[in-house]
């Protein structure tokens, strides 16, 4: 007795060893090289920058490869409590955010009109999605171009319209503006094709039964139609923000922080401190990426919440 | 036949790989710099009058692009240090001699004689008391200006001397009636709006507080200051509009078609300025204008320079070549080529560039110093700082009160009292 009981106490226990040999390990197995490329190329630089940020570095080593910093505690952070160029930064960074949102709803109507089976309609896809191919460094060099005074077309437009021209990358309240638009050009495209493929998974029967019962036009769109968008608009909402967030390239081609640091997003100032050619301060500079980071895990989390949320669900 | 020629062509093989081996034995030093196009050629002009003078010594330079240079700088003097690189005089170099990556060339200074020969470069050069490098070039800033728009507006032309402070702003007022830009300039790269503080700096002030200016040892808010902005203010209604959207090569076309009349500017934009059409005959050159009378005339020449690095692997061998780079015939030759000025005052200037002529004059003759530029004078972020807020004071002169303020802030913050 006691040994059938010893035996059946045994089998299970070895059926679950083999489990979590097989079953539970794999998975590891296959998830190991790609968590392994992002300990070392995401986690541990960012773990590096974090530290980096409580020291005082001009990012120099000296004849003996000795690292030159001190460690200086949470001054680097006291510092940009207190510095207008970082709360400029971060105005900029909030106008990025809120007006490249606009991306959304101008992307889901060029995706609705795009949406047709007229003859050549995938020419005039392909010739909206064109932006978003281009270099952001071309985008903002061309409409660098644009706006620039004497001979841009935007410059000699408003010189016909109220006969002084008005050099927007030369004003420091509409600078900002300015950049944001030229980023909204192919953020518009992208958000556009995200949604154009969102469109084609819509089910036609749920639209025909809709038609049937009487809806037409915004009544359609916002309670058929919307709801089953929604994993796009969730795919195009992170895409903007991470776009808006990380808005250097515009920023650097167009006007390099200016007129006078009035353009200045945080993406841009961190390498202006460390990296640039007046910055020699690369304590401070990755104390303002370590801001930057706090603010983008805010969103990141969210996203990652829903996402498991979604999955949980399933 | 055929045995003959095998036989003949491996001779000629030997030979070659022999000569191969010969070329091994020459001793490299390596040279890491960051010309533009033209400095280049002459660059390696120089370098081949060298390798004729020490055929057994092979210098190799490697250009980098001008800009990237000045952050691949940081990374190459420890990570893989050639003998030699290019770099710039004055606070621009502290921060590597501070981390000892420049080598003390002090001697060099002394058995060459350079301490006599190059004297007004001396203290732009020493830290410590002690030499960190080689000037090889500098050029003069002055006022350029178009004949062709002082014609247009009915200005009587500089005279050799060239204008009193108080006739150019009157010339101002008649050039804006006209609708030509009196003083033209692109900010959106901050350092040409530097280039006029300076001058303002140093015509209102003088040399030694310029100096202190840029060293932070002087408060913003005191009246000294507060009088350059005074003369900097009366300036700045003349000054092209929208200049913080364009770079100083558009100013400099702007300048060149003729709607600008003055351009204060380094001599390195005379090339520009012809590849726009200008000539000797309508381009022309003054020294900037005496403001507060009696102050002994200090002028502005960036200096570039070479140095030894503290990590190479040569280092005699690149001495030989500073020393070389440093001759007064190796510097004629080179700055006659690029359209600059020799620092070693032995050397020569061509003498049918006119404003080559006009610059080494007026640099010879500055008794109250040559300023190195404030992106060179004053340390690294102080100098952002400052240009910042030349700019914005052209933009909005009448946020006189805050900019000051917070220049000052900064000051206080870069150099606790």
């Amino acid at each position: 007795m006691a040994q059938a009981s010893d035996m059946t106490a045994a089998v299970p226990l070895r059926r679950a060893a083999r489990r979590w040999n097989q079953r539970t390990v794999a998975p590891w197995l296959f998830l190991a090289p790609g968590l392994f490329m992002f300990t070392v190329y995401v986690l541990w630089p960012i773990v590096q920058s974090i530290t980096l940020s409580f020291y005082d570095w001009n990012g120099l080593y000296d004849q003996d490869g000795q690292f030159t910093g001190t460690f200086v505690g949470l001054a680097n952070y006291a510092e940009l409590m207190t510095d207008p160029a970082f709360e400029t930064s971060l105005w900029n960074n909030l106008k990025w955010l809120l007006l490249y949102m606009l991306a959304l709803p101008i992307g889901l109507f060029l995706a609705i009109f795009l949406n047709q089976t007229v003859r050549g309609i995938r020419i005039y896809k392909s010739l909206f999605f064109f932006p978003f191919v281009i270099s952001q460094v071309v985008v903002g060099l061309i409409f660098s171009w644009f706006y620039a005074p004497n001979f841009g077309l935007l410059y000699l437009l408003t010189e016909r319209i109220t006969g002084d021209g008005t050099a927007i990358l030369a004003e420091p309240d509409m600078v900002t503006y300015g950049i944001i638009a030229a980023g909204l050009w192919p953020q518009i495209a992208y958000v556009m094709i995200l949604y154009l493929t969102g469109l084609n998974n819509v089910a036609p029967d749920q639209v025909e039964a809709a038609r049937l019962d009487g809806a037409r036009g915004w009544r359609m769109l916002w309670y058929v139609i919307l709801p089953q968008l929604r994993p796009a608009t969730f795919i195009a909402v992170i895409v903007t923000v991470i776009g808006a967030l990380r808005s250097f390239d515009l920023v650097s081609i167009m006007t390099n922080g200016g007129p006078f640091g009035s353009s200045r997003v945080l993406s841009f100032y961190m390498f202006e401190v460390a990296l640039g050619e007046f910055g020699f301060r690369m304590g401070y500079g990755a104390a303002i990426a370590v801001v930057l980071f706090a603010i983008m895990m805010v969103f990141i989390s969210g996203f990652i919440w829903k996402m498991w949320r979604d999955e949980k669900e399933r | 036949m055929v045995h003959k020629q095998a036989g003949a062509l491996t001779l000629v093989a030997a030979l070659l790989l022999s000569t191969a081996a010969v070329a091994q034995d020459k001793r490299v030093v390596t040279w890491n710099g960051n010309f533009d196009p033209i400095p280049l050629a002459a660059t390696e002009a120089m370098i081949a009058d060298f390798e004729a003078a020490h055929p057994e010594i092979d210098v190799q330079l490697t250009n980098f692009d001008h800009e990237a240079y000045k952050n691949a700088i940081r990374n190459f003097l420890t990570a893989d240090p050639p003998d030699l690189a290019t770099w710039f005089a004055a606070n621009r170099m502290r921060p590597f001699v501070e981390a000892g990556l420049f080598a003390d060339i002090s001697d060099l200074w002394v058995s060459e004689g350079l301490t006599e020969a190059m004297a007004s470069s001396l203290p732009s050069m020493t830290i410590d008391g002690k030499q960190w490098g080689i000037p090889y070039t500098f050029y003069q800033w002055g006022i350029y200006y178009n004949r062709d728009a002082y014609a247009a507006a009915g200005v009587a032309l500089p005279g050799p001397e060239g204008v009193t402070w108080e006739q150019f702003l009157t010339n101002c007022e008649a050039f804006a009636a006209a609708e030509i830009d009196c003083l033209t300039t692109g900010s959106s790269a901050l350092w040409p709006v530097a280039g006029i503080f300076d001058y303002l700096s140093l015509r209102v002030n003088g040399y030694e507080f310029h100096r202190d200016l840029a060293a932070g040892r002087i408060s913003w808010t005191s009246p000294e200051v507060r009088a350059i902005f005074a003369e900097f203010a009366r300036l700045q209604p003349f000054v092209t509009e929208n200049h913080a959207a364009i770079d100083w090569q558009d100013a400099a076309a702007i300048f060149a078609q003729g709607q600008a009349a003055n351009y204060v500017m380094g001599n390195f934009a005379v090339g520009v300025f012809k590849q726009g059409g200008m000539t000797n005959d309508n381009l022309g050159f003054m020294v900037f204008p005496e403001i507060t009378p009696g102050i002994p005339r200090a002028e502005e020449a960036p200096t570039d320079t070479i140095h030894l690095t503290s990590g190479a692997q040569n280092p005699e061998d690149a001495r030989t070549f500073l020393a070389f780079m440093a001759s007064a015939e190796a510097q004629t030759k080179w700055n006659a080529a690029v359209g600059q000025l020799p620092t070693n005052k032995n050397a020569t200037v061509p003498a049918d560039d006119p404003f080559l002529t006009e610059g080494f004059a007026a640099l010879s003759t500055a008794t109250g110093g040559i300023a190195q530029f404030w992106d060179r004078d004053a340390d690294a972020e102080y100098a952002k700082a400052g240009m910042e807020a030349f700019q914005q004071f052209l933009v909005q002169p009448e946020e006189l009160e805050a900019i000051l303020e917070r220049l000052e802030q900064t000051r206080l913050r870069l150099y606790p009292q």
